[in-house]
């Protein structure tokens, strides 16, 4: 890592909070954090007007560690929180960062239907396929016959993809990364970050303390591998047939359209209601 | 209430709530639609765009909590307000706003349960929920209203006391106070005392987010004004930080339960009618209070020297002002519309006094006439 960036990441993470962090050694979520503070730093957002917010579970415990204005919410709800903060002060720019659990379980009713108002808040939904705070439970993107403390016998439901839930749901921007692909996350969740309505960017990443040892993925590099041969950039992938995309899964962007968001809208309610 | 600068209008309960919630600087509103509440929601969405508010109607009640505690996280007052089944939605984000300390009003209109219950009909049985229905040891206030009027100032007062103490404030109302037509007198804005939650006067630089003083309430800076900390629903230190050191863990717990304490006097509000002389009474809350009322009047008039104790802060139990009574009185009525949950409260406090039920739970009103029957047979 070269001094440069280690000194960004320095800026903006918190002297005061007692390191170390709580993730396992080899854990996806550094990585999430690192390209989300070098997304900041590339947009050149000053602190006082971030907000970092998230739900419950091991990607939850990330806002702690940054110097924003940061919340740590109960699980699943963190959109709900982080909608009445835009609304509230919508010059804040308001980052949600969730598990897969924590978004499209607990929190999946929250999630569509942040998408479908698109207010402008940017989701990043850390997905590794597994709850992983509580010990290796199945959640609802845990590949279908894989295995989980709670699949001890194989999963026989099947996974979400959340990024495509995101666009039909109405996200205005809408990405899919992995933490092996770090640099191009970066410039996804910048991306996201700058994008005027409802971003998601879901980032594939590593829980091999309790995915990963289930899984004959005992490792991070092991399944670092895994999504480095597994990941198809969606220009690829619009090439391949649907037998050749079968366990394969598109990094890119999914969607990036240009629709009226929410705050902009009420304002536009506001104005209305005064001239009344 | 200076009745020349007044405002006089023809109001609904719900529609006084949001009139005193506007007039305490309420500029938040997030919900999800429930008889016989829906009118709060209804009226807000129309009221708040004119004043610069924000109005959103979320997925559910679960939604509507989060966003409420998001929007005064970011300086912002705020409201909700619903019924049994969504007031059951809301108990996990109400007891962040608890952990948190993030001034908050809930307005839980009651109808019958359990479950779905009667949606259309008034009953008293959310009483326990509200002070106990989130997990964990917590303070909490909750006020309950009887009138129109009423439902205009406890409103005011509920965001007052949420604002001075950091709490969420729950304002219990039943079908009938929220549905029931009257003329009100609404003070000149210029005499109501609205009360705003302490900015932190330090420098960020110095700011301890959840520092202890003699109140035992830390001041507190909005989202994005530059004093910035960490706010979580674990149990964390001074600044803001998960903790699981034991002494600090205890702090924490007890300075949520002393800065309420410590507000006693103001906070445990309760109206006393006719009670100097009276050696028979009636303690009653919400909108059975008014029917208990006129029976005291009734009994009064036949001689029987009877008082009424209302109680407007149910929790923390103005244990002070129920003791009085019970000193002074050989037999108190405690008339209820569920299976007896202030009575036990009253009980609680254990003096040698008679205390009798009066329950009624078919949906229907505690009449003046029950009410007064029942004094008499004492
Ligand atoms: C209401 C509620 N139910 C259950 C839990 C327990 N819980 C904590 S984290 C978690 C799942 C975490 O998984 P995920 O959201 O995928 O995040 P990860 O830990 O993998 O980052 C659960 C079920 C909780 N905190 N709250
Ligand atoms: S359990 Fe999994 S998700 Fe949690 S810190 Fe460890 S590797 Fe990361």
């Amino acid at each position: 890592m070269s001094e440069k960036t280690n000194s960004v990441r320095h800026d903006y993470l918190r002297h005061d909070k007692k390191f170390p962090h709580v993730w396992c050694p080899g854990c996806g979520n550094g990585i999430v954090l690192g390209s989300l503070i070098r997304a900041i730093d590339k947009l050149g957002l000053g602190k006082d007007e971030l907000v970092l917010a998230s739900g419950i579970g091991c990607s939850g415990r990330m806002p702690v560690y940054v110097d924003f204005n940061t919340l740590h919410t109960t699980h699943g709800r963190a959109l709900t929180f982080a909608t009445g903060i835009k609304l509230a002060k919508p010059a804040l720019t308001v980052i949600t960062v969730m598990g897969d659990g924590d978004a499209t379980a607990i929190g999946g009713n929250h999630f569509i239907h942040a998408a479908r108002r698109n207010i402008d808040l940017t989701a990043i939904i850390i997905n590794n396929q597994i709850y992983g705070m509580t010990g290796g439970q199945y959640s609802p993107t845990t590949p279908y016959g894989s295995f989980a403390s709670t699949a001890a016998w194989g999963n026989i439901e099947h996974a979400f993809p959340i990024a495509e839930l995101a666009v039909t749901a109405g996200a205005s921007f809408v990405a899919r990364g992995t933490v092996y692909h770090a640099a191009m996350l970066d410039g996804l969740l910048a991306r996201g970050i700058a994008k005027k309505g409802f971003s998601v960017i879901e980032v594939m990443s590593n829980c091999h303390t309790q995915y990963g040892r289930r899984n004959q993925m005992n490792d991070p590099v092991t399944m670092m591998r895994h999504f480095k041969e597994k990941a198809v950039s969606v220009d690829r992938a619009a090439k391949m047939s649907a037998e050749e995309m079968n366990d394969r899964f598109t990094i890119g962007v999914l969607a990036d359209v240009d629709k009226p968001n929410y705050m902009e809208e009420y304002q536009k309610i506001r104005e209305r209601a005064q001239q009344h | 209430m200076s009745e020349k600068n007044g405002q006089r209008r023809l109001l609904q309960g719900n529609e006084a709530i949001v009139e005193g919630a506007l007039a305490a600087g309420c500029r938040f509103f997030a919900g999800y639609p429930i008889t016989p509440a829906s009118e709060i929601a209804e009226m807000m969405s129309l009221r708040l765009p004119a004043l610069n508010g924000t109005f959103i109607q979320m997925e559910d009640e679960i939604a509507g909590m989060g966003a409420i505690i998001g929007a005064s996280l970011a300086g912002v007052k705020s409201l909700t307000a619903t019924s049994g089944p969504g007031f059951s939605l809301m108990q996990e984000n109400l007891g962040f706003a608890c952990a948190a300390e993030v001034p908050c009003v809930v307005v839980n209109v009651m109808r019958v349960g359990p479950s779905t219950g009667l949606s259309t009909s008034p009953a008293q049985g959310d009483v326990m929920q509200a002070r106990w229905g989130t997990h964990g040891d917590h303070p909490v206030i909750v006020l309950a209203v009887s009138t129109v009027v009423d439902c205009f100032a406890t409103t005011v007062q509920a965001f007052n006391l949420a604002e001075k103490y950091r709490v969420p404030v729950i304002v219990l109302s039943d079908e009938i106070v929220a549905h029931t037509r009257e003329t009100v007198v609404l003070p000149d804005p210029a005499d109501i005392m609205v009360i705003d939650r302490i900015h932190p006067g330090v420098p960020p630089e110095w700011y301890i987010p959840y520092e202890d003083n003699s109140r035992g309430v830390p001041a507190m800076a909005a989202m994005g004004s530059g004093y910035r900390h960490h706010v979580t629903g674990l149990i964390h230190d001074v600044r803001g930080f998960p903790t699981e050191r034991p002494e600090e863990v205890d702090a924490f717990i007890r300075r949520l339960f002393r800065k309420i304490t410590n507000g006693f006097a103001e906070i445990q509000i309760t109206r006393s009618v006719m009670m100097e002389d009276a050696e028979i009474a009636v303690i009653a809350y919400g909108a059975v209070s008014r029917s208990a009322l006129r029976a005291v009047r009734l009994a009064r008039s036949r001689g029987i020297r009877a008082g009424l104790l209302q109680l407007i802060t149910l929790f923390p139990f103005p244990r002070k002002a129920v003791e009085g009574v019970l000193r002074q009185c050989r037999r108190v009525l405690v008339p209820e519309m569920n299976m007896g949950q202030m009575i036990r409260e009253v009980k609680r406090v254990n003096l040698a006094t008679e205390i009798v039920r009066h329950n009624r739970v078919d949906g229907q009103f505690i009449t003046p006439a029950e009410i007064y029957d029942h004094l008499l047979s004492m």
